[in-house]
Parts: C-alpha cells; sequence; structure tokens
C-alpha cells in the first residue's frame, strides 16, 4: 500500500438524455496513489452501492488505454491532466490529497448524454461505415508482398491509425469538431498504395457524413492533439484538407 | 458418447481442399433468405460477420460494447503467427502446424490445427489489402519478430497495438457490408439466452443495456464469438467486460463445454499491487525476445537491480533452457517464475515478481531500436508502476490471460447443437492445453474469414429456411426465463456488492485452479464454490433497476455465470490426472519438475454435458489421434 489521499469528488449524475443533470459532491477517504482514476470511481462506486445508492455509471473495458471505452472531462482536461493518457491509465499519483476533482462526460451536440458520464458515440461509426474502409473481398487479396509500402509512409499510416476512437479530441474542441478522428482514418489510408483508387470517394463521403452527424468545424485550437491519448497530430488534418480539396475539384468517377 | 469431430479422410496436406470441394453450396439468390446471428465482434465475429455479409447472408451482428471496435481483441500487442517464411529462417506450413502441435502439449486435434496453419498465409495477404498498417522493412517488404514457442521468426505485427489494428481492419469489413445493407448492427446487447428448436439453435435472447428490453432474434444459425473466460479469476489481463455468459447459457442448453481446466497464465504481466485493484496488465511476449529473465541469487540481496553484478544473478530460463532460452512457450516460462518466487527467490515490495531486463539489449541495439520495437510498452509500465524500465529492469509475474479451453465443436466449428457455431477463443479448438503467443489472432481470423463462412453455408444448403415466428414458443419461455432471472438479481437486496462477491471466486480459483493444482486444492474449491454462490444468491446488493443502463446488474448476470462455471473447472481439472500444458497437476511431474502427460489415459478432448443444477455433468470424450505428429515429452532445453 503507497501513500493514500483524501478527495472531494465534484460528480456529473444525470439519470437520462430527458431528465436535468447536476455536480453531486462525494467525499472519498484514503485513495492509494497507486490506484487508477477508474479504480478510484471504483471505490466510490462500491461506497454508493453499499449505502444503497446507484453507482455512477461511467464506460471502461480494456483499462489499458487502447479499447476507447473510458473518457470523462476531470477539472476541464479531456482525459484528465496527463499528456498522452487516457482515463484508466491515468494514476491518482498525479493528484495531490485534499484535491478537489470536477468530473463531468464528454460534451458535444454529436454525443447525446445516455447516463452520468456515458454518452452516445455512433457518430463514429457512422462516419467510418460512410466510407472508413477498402472495398475488397475476403480471399480476394494478392500476396503481401505483391504490393511494396515505403516504410517512412507505413510508419505515419501507424501514426494516424492508432485512433482508439474515444472522442476526446470532440470533448476538448471548442466546436466540437471530430476533424481528428475523422482525418486518422482517412490519413492511415491516404499514406498506403492499397484502396487508392477510391480515395476520392472515401474523403468526400466520410466528411460528408461527418457534416451530417452534427460535429462542428475545425477553426484550428489545436486542442485535439493536446487531448488525443495516442497524440495524433494535427497533420492529418492537413493531409485530410488535402485530399478532400483534391477529390472535391475533381469530377466524379475519376 | 464418442464425440464425431468430423474430420475429413485423406492426407492432412489435402484434408481442407478436399472438404470445401465436398461441402455444399447456397446459391447467391437463396443466401439473403438465409439469417446468421454473430454474438461477438472481436476478430472472430467481426471477420465472419463481415464475410458472410460480404456473401449474400442476411447478417445480425450483437456486442455489448457501444461500437463494434471496443471486443477485446483490441489490446492483443504482439503480433500474429503466419507461416510465410519471408525470413527465409526454415518456417513452412508444416513446422507452424508441428509447433502449435508441440506448444499444446499434444492436445489439440492435428487436422484442425494444419488447417490453421495453413490458412495462416491468406490472413496475412488479406490484412495487407485492407490496410493493416503492419511493421515494414526499408525495402518496402514485412518485418518479423520471434515469439515463444518457436525457433524461426514467422510474427508479424504492428508497434505493440497489433491486435488494435487487426481489429480495425475487420471492423472496418465489417461496416462496409453495413453500409451494404447485408449486416444489421445490434450494439449495446448482451445475449442472455440460447434459443434451441426442435434440436436446432435457432435464435438468442439479448438484454438490451440501455433500456432493459429483452429481445429475441430469430435465425436459421448462431455463431457465438464471444471470447474466453479468464474473468472468472476476477483479475486477469481480460477486459472488464469479458464474459462468459453467451457461451455458458448456451452449454445449459445443451452445448457441450471442452476442457475448462485449460486456461493460460502468461508470464509477463505486472505485477498485483493492491486489493483495490480491478485488472492486471499484460506487457507483449515480445518482450522476451530482448528482454532477459532473472532473479537475484541471493534471496535477501537488499541492492538494487542495477548494482548487483553478473555473477549474483540468476537467468533461470537461460540456465534451464539454453535452447529456447527467454522464449519458452509461456506455461513453462510461468511455472518457473512461480517456481522461483515459491522458492523465495522473488522481487519487488510483495516478492511475488521477477526481472525482466534490457540492459544488455540497450546497449547492444541502442535506445532507439528498442524504443522503437516496445516504445509503447514500456510507456504504459511507467504510467502504472511509475519506473523507467529503460533505466532499470521490468517486475513481471504471471497472470492469467487466455484460456484454451471452450465450447466443444467440430471440424466444421460446429457444436454438438446443430446450427450452433462457436469461433475464437470461444471454442476449444486449436490450442490444446497451450497456447503459443501471436496464435490467437491467426486462430481468430481463420476462423472468421476463413473457416466459418464455408461451413455455414453447408449447415444452411441443408435446412430449409423456414420462417419462424419470434412468438413461438421457445422464444417466449426464453424470454421470462431471462427476465425472472434478472429480476432475481435485483430483488436479493443484500450487503455483499457483486465485485466483492467476484474478487473472492478470483481469490480461490487462482489458489486452487490456477497455475499449479492438486487433488486437495480442487476438491476443496469444489465445495467452497457452491458456498460462493449460495452467498451471492442470498446477500447480492445490485442497486437501480432494469429498465435503465444499470451496469451492476450487467455483472451480477456474468459473475452468477462465472460461479457455476468455475466449478466445472475445478471438476475438469480433477478428473484430468495428469500435468499437460497450462494444467499442471503436481502429483504429475517429471523430475525435473515439468509437466507429465498420461497419453494412455487423456489423450482426448473431455467435452462436458450439463445436466442440470447441483447434478455432475456428463464427461463425453473426443479421442484425439495422432497421425502426424508423434506425441513425445516437450523438451525446449
Amino acid at each position: 500500500m503507497g501513500k493514500t489521499m483524501n478527495l472531494t469528488l465534484k460528480v456529473w449524475r444525470q439519470k437520462n438524455a430527458q431528465s436535468k443533470g447536476r455536480l453531486e459532491t462525494y467525499e472519498l477517504q484514503g485513495v492509494d496513489a497507486d490506484a487508477s482514476f477508474l479504480e478510484m470511481l471504483d471505490i466510490l462506486n462500491t461506497q454508493l452501492e453499499k449505502r444503497g445508492e446507484e453507482p455512477v455509471a461511467f464506460e471502461h473495458d480494456c483499462r489499458e488505454g487502447i479499447c476507447g471505452s473510458c473518457g470523462a472531462v476531470v477539472n476541464g482536461q479531456a482525459h484528465g491532466p496527463m499528456r498522452e493518457t487516457t482515463l484508466c491509465q491515468l494514476h491518482m499519483r498525479h493528484f495531490n490529497d485534499g484535491d478537489t476533482l470536477v468530473i463531468e462526460p464528454w460534451r458535444s451536440r454529436a454525443f447525446p448524454l445516455i447516463k452520468d458520464l456515458v454518452v452516445d458515440r455512433s457518430a463514429f461509426d457512422h462516419v467510418i461505415r460512410a466510407g472508413g474502409y477498402i472495398t475488397m473481398r475476403t480471399g480476394s487479396a494478392p500476396d503481401a508482398h505483391a504490393i511494396p509500402v515505403d516504410k517512412e509512409e507505413a510508419d505515419v499510416a501507424m501514426d494516424a491509425a492508432q485512433c482508439i476512437g474515444c472522442g476526446a479530441c470532440v470533448a476538448a474542441c471548442p466546436n466540437g469538431s471530430a476533424m481528428l478522428f475523422v482525418a486518422s482514418k482517412v490519413s492511415h489510408l491516404a499514406h498506403l498504395p492499397q484502396g487508392r483508387v477510391e480515395a476520392n470517394r472515401r474523403v468526400l463521403n466520410m466528411v460528408a457524413q461527418m457534416d451530417r452527424e452534427g460535429f462542428g468545424n475545425c477553426s484550428n485550437h489545436y486542442e485535439c492533439e493536446a487531448a488525443c491519448p495516442k497524440a495524433i497530430s494535427v497533420e492529418h488534418i492537413a493531409k485530410m484538407n488535402r485530399e478532400h480539396l483534391r477529390a472535391a475539384l475533381k469530377p466524379t468517377g475519376s | 458418447m464418442r464425440l464425431d469431430s468430423k474430420v475429413p479422410a485423406g492426407p492432412i496436406e489435402q484434408k481442407w481442399t478436399q472438404h470445401k470441394f465436398e461441402m455444399k453450396l447456397v446459391n447467391p439468390a437463396n443466401r439473403r433468405k438465409y439469417t446468421v446471428l454473430v454474438v461477438g465482434t472481436g476478430l472472430a465475429g467481426a471477420s465472419a460477420a463481415a464475410t458472410l455479409g460480404e456473401l449474400g447472408y442476411n447478417v445480425k451482428a450483437f456486442c455489448i460494447q457501444d461500437t463494434p471496435r471496443r471486443a477485446h481483441s483490441i489490446a492483443a500487442q504482439g503480433g500474429i503467427n503466419a507461416a510465410k517464411n519471408y525470413q527465409n529462417d526454415g518456417d513452412s506450413i508444416y513446422r507452424l502446424f508441428y509447433d502449435t502441435v508441440k506448444g499444446g502439449d499434444y492436445r489439440s486435434r492435428e487436422a484442425s490445427v494444419y488447417r490453421l496453419a495453413e490458412l495462416s498465409v491468406d490472413i496475412i495477404d488479406q490484412c495487407v489489402a485492407q490496410g493493416v498498417p503492419f511493421a515494414r522493412e526499408y525495402g518496402g517488404l514485412l518485418d518479423n519478430r520471434s515469439f515463444g514457442g518457436a525457433q524461426v521468426s514467422r510474427t508479424f505485427y504492428a508497434r505493440g497495438q497489433t491486435g488494435q489494428q487487426l481489429l480495425l481492419g475487420a471492423y472496418s469489413a465489417l461496416m462496409k457490408e453495413v453500409q451494404n445493407g447485408s449486416v444489421t448492427l445490434y450494439p449495446r446487447r448482451e445475449m442472455l439466452e440460447l434459443v434451441v428448436v426442435d434440436g436446432r439453435a435457432r435464435g438468442i435472447v439479448v438484454r438490451n443495456l440501455l433500456t432493459g428490453a429483452f429481445e429475441s432474434h430469430v435465425a436459421d444459425a448462431v455463431l457465438l464469438a464471444t471470447g474466453g473466460y479468464g474473468n472468472v479469476y476476477y483479475l486477469s489481463t481480460n477486459a472488464k467486460a469479458s464474459n462468459a455468459t453467451a457461451i455458458w447459457r448456451a452449454h445449459r442448453k445443451g452445448a457441450y463445454f471442452a476442457n475448462p481446466c485449460f486456461t493460460q497464465i502468461h508470464p509477463t504481466c505486472i505485477p498485483v499491487h493492491g486489493d483495490y485493484q480491478s485488472k492486471l496488465t499484460l506487457m507483449s511476449e515480445s518482450l522476451r525476445n530482448d528482454g532477459r529473465i532473472w532473479v537475484p541469487k541471493d534471496p535477501d540481496d537488499p541492492r538494487h537491480p542495477n548494482e548487483i553484478p553478473e555473477e549474483d544473478r540468476s537467468y533461470y530460463l537461460e540456465e534451464t533452457y539454453p535452447a529456447f532460452g527467454n522464449l519458452v512457450p509461456r506455461d513453462v516460462a510461468s511455472r518457473k517464475a512461480k517456481d522461483q518466487c515459491d522458492k523465495g527467490r522473488g522481487v519487488g515490495s510483495t516478492r511475488m515478481a521477477v526481472y525482466l531486463d534490457f540492459r544488455d539489449a540497450i546497449e547492444r541495439l541502442g535506445r532507439e531500436t528498442i524504443e522503437a520495437r516496445y516504445g509503447n510498452l514500456f510507456q504504459m509500465y511507467q504510467r502504472i508502476v511509475d519506473e523507467d524500465p529503460f533505466t532499470q529492469p521490468m517486475m513481471i509475474y504471471p497472470a492469467v490471460h487466455y484460456t484454451m479451453g471452450g465450447l466443444w465443436v467440430d471440424y466444421n466449428l460446429m457444436s454438438n447443437l446443430p446450427g450452433l457455431f462457436v469461433a475464437g477463443e470461444a471454442n476449444f479448438s486449436d490450442h490444446g492445453a497451450n497456447r503459443l503467443g501471436a496464435s490467437a489472432l491467426m486462430q481468430g481470423l481463420a476462423d472468421g474469414y476463413f473457416i466459418v463462412p464455408y461451413t455455414v453455408a453447408d449447415y444452411l444448403a441443408r435446412v430449409q429456411p423456414d420462417r419462424l415466428d419470434g412468438a413461438h414458443a421457445e422464444f417466449r419461455a426464453a424470454e421470462n426465463a431471462v427476465s425472472d432471472r434478472t429480476r432475481r438479481l435485483l430483488s436479493i437486496k443484500g450487503k455483499r456488492t457483486v465485485d466483492e462477491i467476484h474478487r473472492e471466486l478470483g481469490l480461490l480459483a487462482w489458489d486452487k485452479i490456477g497455475m499449479s493444482r492438486n487433488r486437495k486444492g480442487l476438491e476443496e474449491a469444489l465445495s467452497e464454490i457452491p458456498a460462493i454462490r449460495e452467498e451471492f444468491w442470498r446477500n447480492l446488493i445490485v442497486a437501480g433497476e432494469n429498465e435503465d443502463l444499470n451496469q451492476s446488474l450487467e455483472k451480477a448476470g456474468r459473475v452468477a455465470d462465472f460461479l457455476e462455471l468455475a466449478e466445472l473447472m475445478a471438476f475438469d481439472a480433477l478428473h484430468r490426472e495428469e500435468s499437460c500444458g497450462g494444467h499442471f497437476r503436481e502429483e504429475y511431474q517429471t523430475p525435473e519438475g515439468e509437466a507429465q502427460r498420461n497419453d494412455e489415459q487423456f489423450a482426448y478432448a473431455a467435452a462436458w454435458e450439463h445436466q442440470g443444477d447441483g447434478q455432475a455433468p456428463v464427461l463425453h470424450k473426443e479421442e484425439l489421434t495422432f497421425e502426424v505428429v508423434t506425441p513425445t515429452q516437450r523438451s525446449y532445453k
């Protein structure tokens, strides 16, 4: 058992999208500094359940920073104060005894609230569905070595492909823009020779779907990059803009 | 009863090709008349749903998360095996097959493993064409790394996020089919019952996790790809929501559960540190390529690991297994770490850890190379432990990671219930008593992309697409059963939370059905598990209601099923009076402390048939015959 701390939590509680939400205050004592943020919430929830109260609903699954389920705004920052860190990988040792933590859900028009800290991010699926793939059938692939790929390009593709779809970029953006999320998929595929033939359709359809989902516009605040737990660079947004411009200027079908 | 594995006749190299030709096909115009339910959207489920959709079947895909992309396959780090022999180091389909059968300690079905090795090469082609950004060399070709249990480099990888990239590939294929209208997605749904009509699997009942509604889905075939049951142990490397409910409910409806005691304890995980801990974190096996495992020779050596000189360190794996060194299979590496700690040579504050040291590799290759290979893993370690693996050795200890056991399936991946198919970790196939690293991704994708689409078609071609009504008595009965069970969980109103009881079960399972087992411990487990189960149904507290997002209620249902499955695991472990792979019975070991198999009596897959609550399950055996590989005592020396 390492060092322990006492905390004041102000947690957003809201039964569902129709009801009104509020910040509820909880005092939490003796939290181990080596516990993760979500383990700290587990401790709170155990106490609530023992008192017969409903635990705080929050999404989580792998607790290794890769599934993209978890996320909350902690003291105004998406995923809390540590850079390149999901909420599940944030440890309490980065806070101080006596701290007050304000914990809120992602807030964005395109992410309607479901309950407490849980929001609906299905808009992301809709954007991928609109074109975030290479159209090929199982079994129709040539040998993996048929197309060599420049290592440096492949590395950049991988940088972009690391996106975990958590939505912190949207939550951090003053406009609620999903440009970094969409760009990460567009740029990942744009850096590879595979699927090049459908690149124009892809970027046009994905961006159109992004707009339909109600995400805001990008006005270059770069809050998304700062909040991204995978450090995905806004350079990918520039890449997407170039892809989009080129596609938009080309006559259909070419 | 002897189980029929339906392995086709003929030489092993030709079985699958011949079988593909002999299987029946469904005319493209008729495919949309058949509905196939795919439960789970990890590698196996997403790839199967996407491929069945491409073929034109009417597919419904279900997942418990908000989106298919979050399935736990995403957390696989190190890589995926394939017998491409791009390294020119002597690999072949036959060698991958041989390594897998041997690594599984001769408790897998030869023909299925051969097919897996055969399909491995197609998987890489498929994933590259999908745009999976595998690691490459400067010439533009694919790079490989080595993994445990093999002397060739056949593992393809995408940094330390191979599972993520493969899953996102399968997810994108799935979303393509959703867009095309052939697959309907049902996220935030949990399968709580399998519906069997006239002896055939005809549908499922799911709970809508947002509204609590119980929904019936009727189909011509059901595919379960819902992963493994490692979370029986509470602490494991599995994601928190990973559960056994779908396969356990199917088992209770008649599907046989095979080799439940075959569980894998992964050697390189971050050690346990506190009683509030919610899960364990894996450090990829690929780290054993460059990291050296050691403990101080003197158990009471007070020095910082960096100050302990070479002569005072025991590199116990390299000393015992010079041929494979730090790359022995997982079961061996785990057991040896436990041995060292049991002898008092463990390190760290709990003394339940060993060192994994990169000092020599950093000296030899430079920090940059090591960073490129393992950067994200080192970063993850530092986040959790607050120590820098670049400047001092990591501390690792084994943790529950994977389950080789699962629902019994024949060569066609169909369970003993007609129309119920099982893919990926949820089935028992291919890995025998121990899975080699980088083979889970291979199996999930082989099952989903390349096996199930053929074998499901063969089944559907033999049945008429009749339209069963969702109001059918069996569906109504299943809905009522699920509803009653849910209300019962909510009405106990006791004093202990789900997590508290789950933790208690986990400690017991780890202690008695864990890394090493013995008769006494297993008998104790068999008497203690029912007591915990009784406590659960008497003293559980679940706040909230059914008609709402209720995460405690979800957990309660899963733990209720773990409490039943754990008993079957102990039962199976007690019956298997031998040691093999991950199943180590202390009574059965060689003089050197290695697993001692008993091929005369136990060369079979043990498939258990549920007999009702409080009754012992009935054993059915699938005899394992080895026509190609001769079982020997595994040696990694």
